[in-house]
């Protein structure tokens, strides 16, 4: 714990997410330590030397074998958590899959960073992006406070009966996980009566009610389990908004699947993840003071992803610019990009909407470029020609 | 999940089979290509064969061998390769 003001504190990411894990107490917390996550699981490992947790904390060998003991613990009943960043995520791939297909709610904070190669420690959003369709449920913070606040929801929207899903909470390497902000932390037992126990419906240690679980399906249920899934999924919308309210009555910050800075009468319009999303929202406040009518949408939720929510937001605006910090490699634009422009397809009226790659490998993003995106966007306003549709940011 | 049209089927969330010993109900008969077959004046119950079988196909009452549980024999022929040398009283015949 660091600087205390009032009801403020000044705290990385990472402790942030380490404080609110310590909150949180988790049965069992499986992890490998990699950059920029370390920080979590080390000042964690300090609040379970310290016996401020029960955990149980196994530390194991590399990350694939911290997802098994996550699906593992899960599977038995416990609350399970754990952190990763970049290739840590990676090498998590087959045990993503396995944690979501089985339905247990797992909850790790992603704290992003850039895969190889060539080899970079810094911010961008391929791991998580690339982990997209892994049937993780994922929300995106742009601020400590949020990374905190998030993870917090994350446990209820997991474990929630309707849901069972596990939930990745994404926050932006070195950007936000090394960077001390002033935040607001919930006591104790604020956070215990907000998350509640968990009551795991079934438990593999459960022997007086044997189960099965992981069993071998084929061409007669496989595609049945993964509709279920699927819909199950689709219905945690309605849960993030449920437990976005429960925390903003309890505790003053309310929280849905999107914020719109500035949107409403907006003619250009950015979509950013994360941190990203603070540089836009300065660059907003200084083209209003000129008079240009400028905003900003900032998907929470990315999974499940809430394309008719965003489209209802942007649909009023003249030309939107979707601000992607990883590459789909030659798919069309980054995945940012082509998820929220086909959301627009069905509007009567679609807005002209283009896509840059930026940021990648922690590149900065200033307020400079925000502004020069929204230069650009003011020019397809004037000429209705767009020179170019998806491309990386110059910067 | 609610059954959203005709033919699709009710699952249960993530796979979990709710009832112990449900895999006694699945018949892997038909996977068998080869039949053990028991010449009970040979077979001296020392039930190895029972032991050795992975798929609990061996059938015993009152501590005698008394047949195989074809609903289930896979055909692998652990049986009758680990039926004692001296004794060899399991053979596998082809399936008709």
């Amino acid at each position: 714990m660091a600087i205390v003001t009032g009801k403020q504190v000044g705290l990385t990411g990472n402790s942030a997410i380490a404080y609110a894990m310590r909150q949180i107490d988790p049965d069992v917390c499986a992890a490998y330590p990699i950059t920029p996550s370390t920080g979590i699981i080390e000042e964690f490992s300090s609040y379970y030397a310290d016996g401020q947790v029960s955990t149980e904390l196994i530390t194991v060998e590399s990350e694939h074998s911290a997802m098994s003991a996550c699906v593992g613990a899960s599977a038995a009943g416990a609350r399970v958590m754990t952190a990763t960043s970049s290739q840590g995520l990676a090498l998590m791939w087959e045990m993503l899959y396995i944690a979501s297909g089985m339905r247990l709610p797992v909850v790790m904070t992603v704290v992003n960073r850039a895969l190889s190669a060539p080899i970079n420690i810094h911010c961008d959003h391929s791991d998580s992006m690339g982990a997209r369709d892994s049937g993780w449920i994922q929300l995106y913070s742009e601020t400590v406070q949020e990374a905190y606040d998030n993870l917090l929801q994350a446990v209820r929207i997991a474990e929630d009966p309707r849901v069972l899903t596990p939930a990745m909470v994404c926050m932006d390497g070195f950007i936000t996980s090394h960077a001390v902000e002033n935040i607001t932390l919930l006591a104790d037992g604020e956070v215990k009566g907000f998350i509640g126990d968990y009551k795991p419906g079934r438990s593999l240690l459960d022997t007086d009610n044997p189960i099965t679980m992981g069993a071998m399906t084929l061409q007669d249920v496989y595609m049945d389990f993964k509709h279920e899934q699927s819909m199950a999924i689709a219905g945690a919308k309605e849960v993030v908004v449920e437990v976005g309210s429960d925390f903003g009555r309890r505790f003053g910050r309310h929280y849905g699947l999107m914020e719109c800075y500035r949107l409403e009468d907006a003619e250009a319009a950015i979509v950013v993840l994360n941190s990203a999303a603070g540089t836009t929202k300065v660059a907003v406040d200084e083209l209003r003071k000129k008079g240009k009518k400028v905003g900003l949408l900032k998907p929470r939720l990315f999974r499940p992803f809430p394309y008719a929510e965003i489209a209802a937001a942007l649909k009023n605006v003249k030309a939107v610019c979707v601000l992607d910090r990883a590459d789909s490699m030659n798919g069309f634009g980054g995945p940012l990009f082509s998820e929220v422009r086909s959301a627009l397809y069905g509007l009567a009226s679609v807005p002209k909407v283009m896509g840059r790659i930026f940021g990648l490998g922690g590149r900065d993003y200033t307020v400079e470029h925000s502004t020069a995106v929204f230069e650009g966007l003011y020019r397809i306003i004037e000429t209705g020609r767009m020179e170019e549709l998806t491309g990386y940011l110059k910067s | 999940m609610k059954k959203e049209k005709e033919g699709e089927r009710d699952v249960p969330p993530g796979g979990v089979i709710r009832e112990a010993g449900s895999a006694h109900g699945y018949s892997t008969g038909g996977w068998r290509k080869l039949r053990p077959v028991v010449d009970s004046e040979k077979c001296t119950n020392c039930l190895i064969c029972w032991v050795m079988c992975p798929d609990s196909a061996v059938v015993v009452k009152d501590g005698k061998m008394i047949g195989f549980d074809l609903e289930h024999c896979k055909g692998c022929g652990i049986c009758a390769a680990e039926c004692p040398d001296k004794v060899k009283a399991i053979k596998m015949e082809e399936e008709g």
